[in-house]
């Protein structure tokens, strides 16, 4: 035999799972409604080389750069978007050809592309990433690696229409 | 016992310079960059080596280097720190000109940045009064000169640990930490805004 009880500490948890449910289907479109567009960093841009080419990898690999790229507003993922990538590592400065490379996100907006490992430069662990397609407006984003040692990093882009 | 004394602060001071530039000889950075870039760090280093030596000069700290004598030498070594830093900037600037330029016009991302570009107008700021020194009045200088210090070695201290490079983190610390206290005993001692040690080490100073 069950009874249920209700007293004012499970009223409270109910009402606010209540409203905490309420709120989020409220809210996340809402916020989904005017997901702001990724500004440019500051640097972002410092050594691109425009129209790198699609490559599977960027020399012998071993360190893995993703992201997504979204729309603005409707936050809806974004297919076949071309992403250059470009950084110092252990086989090129950031300006020699073979530190750039680009890649195409997937049916979900996601991108993934092996690359050389990163190393620290003008004192910070850091890479470059570029929208620069012309359908959307321009994106340089200078992602910083919380540590030397780590052998990934990540991006997100949010474009608006050019 | 007193030979050993003078030794044994010698050795203290050129291990407190070489040791941190040893210890950056054998990062692993330095398989990755090329020689110019590697210069510019180095003689970045070598600043930051300089900012150590100054104060001892001035304060007459080291054995055999009385402040008379430091105050002459001051003036060379403080030459050399100009260009060391002009090596350090140019060097970058050649291995990234974007990079620089951004540091140059306080736009970089690298929060460093602005210190070390602070802390180098400073340096050319005491050099180009330097020059102009015997047209100064003697205690208006000093608090200029003791007032850019501060802002070279704060300015330096922080460009410097800020930054993820070819120094040993450790041995970077201690140089830094060396600057720090040696430049505020020098300033502390000299207490070069009081107006009677001003004219009393205005002999010397005009020699």
């Amino acid at each position: 035999m069950t009874s249920i009880v209700i007293n004012r500490r499970s009223l409270l948890i109910a009402g606010g799972a209540v409203l905490a449910a309420g709120a989020s289907g409220l809210l996340l479109p809402a916020r989904a409604e005017g997901l702001a567009p990724t500004a440019s960093m500051s640097g972002g841009a410092n050594n691109y080389l425009k129209g790198a080419a699609i490559v599977d990898r960027i020399g012998k690999g071993g360190f893995w750069m993703s992201g997504t790229v979204r729309r603005a507003g409707d936050g809806a993922p974004l297919a076949g978007q071309r992403i250059q990538i470009w950084a110092h590592t252990t086989e090129g400065q950031e300006h020699e050809p073979q530190s750039h490379g680009a890649t195409l996100t997937d049916k979900n907006g996601a991108f993934r592309l092996e690359m050389p490992q990163i190393i620290p430069i003008f004192g910070q662990p850091h890479g470059h990433l570029a929208y620069d397609s012309g359908e959307f407006k321009t994106v340089f984003l200078r992602p910083v690696m919380k540590s030397a040692k780590e052998t990934s990093l990540e991006a997100h882009f949010v474009l608006q229409p050019a | 016992m007193k030979s050993a004394r003078v030794i044994l602060i010698w050795a203290a001071f050129a291990a407190a310079i070489c040791v941190p530039i040893a210890a950056a000889t054998m990062s692993p950075q330095l398989e990755w960059r090329g020689p110019v870039y590697i210069l510019a760090g180095f003689a970045g280093m070598i600043a930051l080596g300089v900012m150590l030596v100054q104060p001892l000069l001035i304060g007459g700290y080291l054995p055999g280097l009385p402040a008379r004598i430091g105050r002459r030498i001051h003036h060379w070594t403080g030459g050399a720190l100009v260009v060391a830093v002009v090596i350090h900037v140019a060097g970058l600037w050649i291995t990234s000109p974007p990079d620089m330029i951004d540091a140059l016009t306080y736009t970089s991302p690298t929060p460093f940045s602005p210190f070390g570009v602070t802390a180098m107008w400073a340096i050319f700021a005491v050099a180009l009064l330097a020059t102009f020194r015997r047209r100064l009045r003697l205690r208006t200088w000093r608090i200029a000169h003791t007032l850019l210090a501060i802002v070279i070695v704060a300015g330096s201290v922080v460009h410097a640990i800020l930054i993820e490079g070819t120094m040993e983190t450790f041995t970077k610390a201690a140089l830094c930490a060396l600057v720090l206290a040696s430049t505020i005993k020098v300033m502390t001692e000299l207490r070069v805004w009081r107006k009677r040690t001003a004219l009393r080490g205005e002999t010397i100073a005009r020699q």
